[in-house]
């Protein structure tokens, strides 16, 4: 298994570096340069080349992808270009916003995901189920930016319970935790329900009624750990998303993250900004699939067996 | 009276009947074959004795299953459970799918033992070792701790096996339990079930398609075809005067030593489905000897010396047909 894990981390090195040329040629080979927001207006091209040249920009595309790497391995992400601080401090401000609203989100869509997906398969076509997929179609048709602003005005503007914006307290993480929290749950209570049916027909929990055992240990000990194996794939892929897929959310309760700060960089062209944060999403994907590898191997033995 | 008794026993599933006075009981130490082709009604039989008609969205509408003078139809599923893996064991069709993947094998069978025994966890492993040693699985141990899909075919349905009898059941039902598995092993496990049976006058329903297989070891057989009873007998009397005319055919596509190469006949046409079942006499279609009547009305089960038949025109001994 220690094997296991360390080889995937190795084999993570070569996509990393393939994941950065990506991420280096797109942004820039996307029209316009961050210099356009750094220029003042009226000034000459010739303040314009100095400029270009101060940040290296003159130089040819596979020069500046081995300086920028070069310092990558160094550890260095560079300066951004437009807001004139490290990349390291503007990112180190953002993650922890970022990790807090999506590690809760993820752990809410989880947790309620899972519990609700096995009442709805328990009373399975009853009301109780069709209330649950209808609210779980709700969830996951409801743009999140909605469902923020219904959250706002209620919660906040009409209950007053939880601040309307900001991320100084821990009670401003209520109300995004909940909009982002209600889509991912809806995808993992349709998951874990459907797959809790399909374990349900197989052939050995036929046996394991016919040993005596209770239904609802039936359900909750073999059926429902069965079905966690989709639902753990689901969750991993949900990983790396939820660290840059919630600005939406983040602009809509006005909160720093890691979205909000890759977007605004995207707008100026800070290169450097931008394939740092592409960069951290991407190891955020690969170490998320790696996490729902081990999870399955963990739940399946087959899958152990396989990794031999 | 015999120890489970299956007394006129319909099921259905929504307004389809899918078995029909359903008549027949086997005793301790007896062995009943059931027999029929795929279709017949035999796995929905063996549900019904264990009371999992509900898993399959099947109930049973008229008759009984009289286990130990207790009629299980009547109970409600909690006392079900009392019995079941602890009275009534269950042995199904695949061994290959009959394990949970997830688990050890021993945790699998100890927790029969556990559930209905009242067993701490180190008394029921050790037990579980034991009955997997006397089903002649070499290095228990080492396989208690096994998952299913380090185990081969035959191994498989020994742990399956092992699980039936770690509650010390009364009655074993097996379905079909050797179909998924390679001849030779199929052999030993049929040799297995015998031994269990006489040696510890277990009853055993063994559902089976293979003439071959009720031949060997059946001590009754009761035939089904279409989801009725065709005929019920002693083995030793059923192959050598089969009543019915189903049974003849089915007797009849046994291979025999000296038979000459392409002579071997199946029956012609297949088991009707639920929703065609035909008027009258339900194999009358396929049927050699059917006359008008055997369209027209179903035929009442008629006594024979230790059995039953339920056909207008009965083979005697030597009178066959064909």
């Amino acid at each position: 298994m220690t094997a296991y894990i360390v080889r995937r981390l190795l084999m993570l090195v070569p996509v990393f570096l393939a994941v950065s040329v990506v991420i280096f040629l797109i942004i820039h080979l996307i029209p316009g340069d961050p210099v356009d927001n750094l220029i003042k207006i009226g000034s000459g091209p010739e303040q314009r080349a100095a400029i270009v040249a101060r940040y290296g920009l003159d130089r040819s595309l596979p020069e500046q992808y081995l300086i920028w790497l070069a310092g990558l391995l160094r550890g260095d992400l560079g300066t951004a270009i437009v807001a004139q601080r490290p990349v390291s401090t503007l990112i180190a401000q953002a993650l922890p916003h970022s990790l807090a609203l999506g590690g809760l989100s993820l752990l809410v869509s989880a947790g309620a995901g899972i519990v609700l997906g096995a009442v709805a398969m328990r009373y399975r076509d009853g009301p109780i189920d069709q209330a649950i997929m209808g609210g779980v179609l709700l969830g996951s048709t409801l743009p999140t930016f909605w469902l923020g602003l219904l959250m706002i005005l209620l919660f906040s503007v009409v209950l007053g319970w939880f601040p309307v914006s900001g991320a100084r307290t821990w009670s401003s993480l209520v109300l995004p935790v909940m909009t982002i929290g209600l889509a991912g749950t809806a995808l993992v209570v349709r998951v874990t329900r459907i797959a809790m049916i399909e374990a349900a027909q197989k052939d050995f929990v036929l046996l394991l009624h016919a040993k005596g055992l209770s239904p609802s240990r039936i359900r909750l000990r073999h059926v429902l750990r069965h079905a966690l194996t989709p639902v753990v794939t689901i969750l991993a892929l949900r990983i790396g998303w939820i660290l840059g897929g919630a600005v939406t959310v983040e602009v809509v309760f006005a909160r720093p993250g890691l979205g909000t700060l890759l977007i605004k960089a995207l707008n100026q062209h800070d290169y450097p900004v931008v394939q740092a944060c592409l960069l951290m999403l991407a190891m955020a994907v690969m170490l998320g699939t790696l996490v729902g590898d081990i999870l399955q191997a963990a739940i399946d033995p087959r899958v152990r067996a396989n990794l031999k | 009276m015999g120890l489970l008794e299956v007394d006129r026993l319909s099921v259905g599933i929504g307004r389809l009947t899918l078995l029909e006075e359903i008549t027949f009981e086997v005793d301790r130490g007896e062995i009943l074959g059931l027999v029929g082709e795929s279709g017949s009604g035999k796995s929905l039989t063996a549900l019904a004795i264990a009371g999992l008609l509900p898993l399959i969205g099947a109930r049973v509408t008229a008759g009984a299953v009289r286990f130990d003078d207790t009629d299980l139809t009547r109970l409600d599923e909690y006392r079900l459970r009392k019995f079941r893996g602890r009275r009534i064991a269950f042995i199904t069709q695949n061994p290959m799918t009959a394990l949970d993947p997830l688990q050890p094998v021993g945790e699998q069978v100890d927790v029969v033992a556990r559930l209905h025994l009242g067993l701490p966890a180190d008394v029921a492993r050790s037990r579980t070792i034991e009955i997997l040693t006397q089903l002649r699985i070499p290095e228990a141990a080492t396989i208690y701790r096994q998952y299913p899909h380090q185990l081969s075919g035959g191994m498989k349905q020994r742990v399956v096996i092992a699980m039936a009898l770690a509650g010390e059941p009364d009655l074993i039902v097996a379905d079909e339990p050797t179909t998924a598995l390679d001849v030779t092993v199929q052999a030993q496990i049929i040799h297995l079930l015998t031994s269990l049976v006489r040696e510890r006058g277990l009853a055993l329903v063994l559902i089976t398609h293979d003439m071959g297989v009720v031949a060997q070891c059946c001590d009754r057989v009761a035939v089904l075809y279409a989801g009725r009873l065709a005929e019920q007998q002693g083995v030793r009397s059923l192959f050598a005067a089969p009543a019915h005319p189903y049974t003849h055919a089915l007797i009849d596509c046994i291979p025999k030593d000296g038979m000459a190469r392409g002579s071997l006949t199946g029956i012609a046409g297949s088991v009707p489905s639920v929703a065609h079942f035909p008027s009258g006499c339900r194999f009358h279609p396929r049927c050699i000897g059917r006359q008008s009547v055997c369209e027209a009305s179903v035929p009442a089960a008629t006594a024979l010396p230790g059995g039953a038949v339920a056909c207008h025109f009965p083979l005697n001994g030597d009178a066959r047909h064909g």
